[in-house]
């Protein structure tokens, strides 16, 4: 996993709360193997799409210079819904390393650690001052500092965030959970093998 | 001893060590499906093997076809090849499976409970949101990522944070024609859509220990269409009826050691929850989704809501956005939307208990509009017809299909056509969740079995001999 320490993009900010997993990537592109060129356009497909393949002109992400940005500024419960991991693949095919978030869906949030897209939760205040920054000043930049758990808007404003320790030590080394796992399993094997409550099993 | 909740009885037992505030939780069994293949790749691609091949149960579900027995009747090569490639990953890593063609064979949330591998008392996981459901039996059940998978699949362990605790108290008696999906529709609009996110919840009260296991699967199932992971249900006598017999249940004396275990689970008096929260079962009625988010309820008697009285910008926009993707009107009454299919199926509603109540509606009545039937397994499916519920079902012009997830996720190609408008007892009305343009109303399945036979969203009760 690529590690996560700083990063600095135009922010694209996505004013639909309950934003599901399905919106994010439909499940017809579930089977699709993750190398495949076409992988960038699934996406938003069919918010960013019409049927013939057109590009809606008016979703956000269709628009400049939002297309560019990789760092999204959602509203609430982004990522809720089917735990496709792929809705993760689709954000990282299209270099987006970041979503800013009042709140995500529990198994879409950790998703994201696996594969190095940051989720970062503001408040609902501080997301809805973000957004409406990233339409009143199109191609506004953010930078993500990881270690000093910060969003600092260019216009100087600064949000700090909260992210576990466990969670913040992985990105910023980039580190993969079962290497981790794997140096404890003596404690696994010491585990299974003193489980008096569960001898029926 | 402190007195201790339900969740926290299990998590502790569970915990192998904890680490910068995370868990290293074990997890006692593990469920896969087609959809897996994800994870079954990258332990190959990394040289890895599957830990306890003897504590991971897998079966194909969403990509498989539910009107040919064969496989070659699915009409997209890829989807061919994933319904099959669960059974050679499973055979590779000694993984025990039900495939293609197996009686045992179904929606993973359903052969999991019916073949007694979901248990009170275990952790268990599932790269599948709906894994919420198993935790009807009590036991600490949740959905995962690919990447979770993988490493559950290579150390029958996972990094977790410990969530938080809510109750759902849900006091009172259900009224005639009420059922467990009306009661979860209607938990999910008082707590919203992300009412339960960071929470595990544990459902109680008279309605709950009134309810038969398929109905408090349902609850837990669509736990996750509130926010939450986690949705569980204290064990009782109920519990264990369901459970004795079943093939992976314990028996003989490890069943006395079982249940006298399984006795010690319930919450203790006295401990707190982090968020208790009270439903009025007295007061539910039959449910129907108007919108796009579960959230989006009405009772059957009631008009949709105005968007201009809602006072939260952000939800007025986005009921304004759902009016116009389902093509409704604010203050139209739901018994005046017409439906254009209807689907009876998915691991909310495809138990035998469900296809009983859908067919005793559609008994001697007509379909008036497409209508298919999904049961969750073969089992399932060899219950009913030893009932002669498929022959009600076709008698009464609906399609009798083979199990599988079906028009829920439609992955195997069971879809809407643009534009159609479902009555599903489904569990998700999120656009586009049925095929592309696709109009999804959620409802219980004696509720669509009703809209099969009028042709639009009809009050079942008024179908319903009294008891």
């Amino acid at each position: 996993m690529e590690p996560f320490t700083t990063f600095r993009s135009l922010g694209i900010p996505v004013d639909i709360p309950n934003c599901d997993t399905d919106q994010i990537i439909p499940a017809r592109y579930l089977r699709v193997a993750r190398t495949d060129p076409d992988y960038p356009r699934f996406l938003f497909h069919d918010l960013r799409f019409d049927a013939d393949g057109i590009e809606k002109p008016d979703f956000i992400y269709n628009q400049e210079p939002y297309r560019d940005g990789k760092i999204i500024i959602a509203d609430v419960n982004w990522g809720c819904g089917s735990s496709r991991e792929q809705a993760v693949y689709a954000l990282a095919a299209n270099g987006i390393r970041c979503v800013i978030a009042p709140s995500f869906g529990d198994i879409h949030y950790n998703n994201c650690m696996k594969q190095g897209v940051l989720p970062v939760r503001l408040s609902r205040a501080d997301c809805d001052t973000l957004r409406r920054h990233m339409h009143d000043a199109p191609g506004a930049e953010l930078e993500i500092d990881l270690e000093r758990q910060t969003v600092t808007a260019l216009n100087g404003t600064t949000f700090g965030f909260e992210i576990g320790e466990f969670d913040k030590h992985r990105m910023l080394k980039g580190l993969d959970d079962i290497g981790i796992t794997n140096g404890f399993e003596a404690d696994i094997d010491a585990f299974e093998h003193s489980r008096p409550d569960y001898s029926w099993l | 001893m402190p007195a201790k909740t339900l969740f926290e009885k299990i998590w502790d037992r569970h915990v192998v060590t904890t680490r910068f505030g995370q868990t290293l939780l074990y997890i006692d069994r593990h469920l896969c499906h087609d959809g897996s293949y994800v994870a079954f790749g990258r332990l190959r691609e990394a040289g890895l093997k599957v830990r306890r091949p003897d504590q991971t149960f897998a079966t194909p579900d969403h990509y498989t076809p539910t009107h040919t027995s064969s496989l070659d009747g699915l009409p997209d090569p890829r989807a061919r090849e994933l319904a099959s490639a669960i059974k050679s990953n499973c055979e590779e890593f000694g993984v025990t499976v039900f495939p293609w063609g197996d009686r045992r064979q179904g929606i993973v949330h359903v052969v999991g409970p019916e073949q007694g591998i979901t248990l009170p008392g275990l952790t268990m996981v599932c790269g599948d949101s709906h894994t919420s459901t198993h935790g009807a039996l009590g036991c600490i059940s949740f959905g995962i990522g690919a990447s979770e998978v993988a490493h559950v699949l290579a150390t029958q362990t996972l990094w977790q944070k410990k969530p938080k605790t809510m109750r759902i108290n849900i006091d009172g008696k259900l009224g005639f024609g009420v059922t467990a999906k009306d009661v979860i529709l209607a938990v999910i609009r008082q707590i919203g859509a992300a009412g339960g996110t960071g929470y595990a919840i544990e459902y109680a009260g008279q309605v709950i220990r009134d309810m038969t296991m398929a109905g408090r699967m349902t609850v837990c199932n669509m736990t996750i269409e509130a926010g939450s992971r986690s949705g569980l249900i204290a064990p009782d006598e109920t519990t264990l009826d369901y459970i004795e017999g079943r093939p992976f249940a314990p028996k003989d004396e490890k069943w006395d050691k079982a249940v006298d275990f399984w006795r010690t689970l319930p919450t203790d008096e006295g401990a707190v929850f982090d968020t208790e929260i009270d439903v009025d079962g007295d007061a539910i009625a039959p449910m129907v989704t108007w919108g796009n988010s579960p959230q989006d309820a009405v009772q059957v008697t009631e008009h949709l809501p105005d968007p201009d009285t809602e006072t939260d910008p952000d939800r007025k926009a986005a009921m304004r956005a759902a009016y116009d993707y389902m093509d409704l009107k604010p203050g139209s009454a739901i018994t005046d939307v017409g439906v254009d299919r209807v689907f009876i199926g998915a691991c909310t509603n495809s138990r035998i208990e469900d296809l009983r109540a859908a067919a005793a509606v559609a008994k001697g009545r007509k379909a008036v509009i497409p209508a298919m039937v999904v049961p969750g397994s073969g089992l399932v499916r060899a219950q009913a017809e030893a009932e002669g519920l498929d022959k009600i079902f076709t008698d009464a012009g609906f399609e009798w299909r083979l199990a599988g997830c079906s028009m829920c996720v439609g992955t195997n190609g069971d879809l809407l056509a643009p534009g159609e408008r479902s009555a599903s007892t489904s569990n998700r009305n999120f656009r586009g969740r049925q095929g592309p343009s696709s109009r999804t109303h959620l409802v219980s399945p004696a509720m669509a079995a009703a809209a099969a036979v009028t042709g639009r969203f009809t009050d079942v009760r008024k179908l319903m001999e009294p008891a």
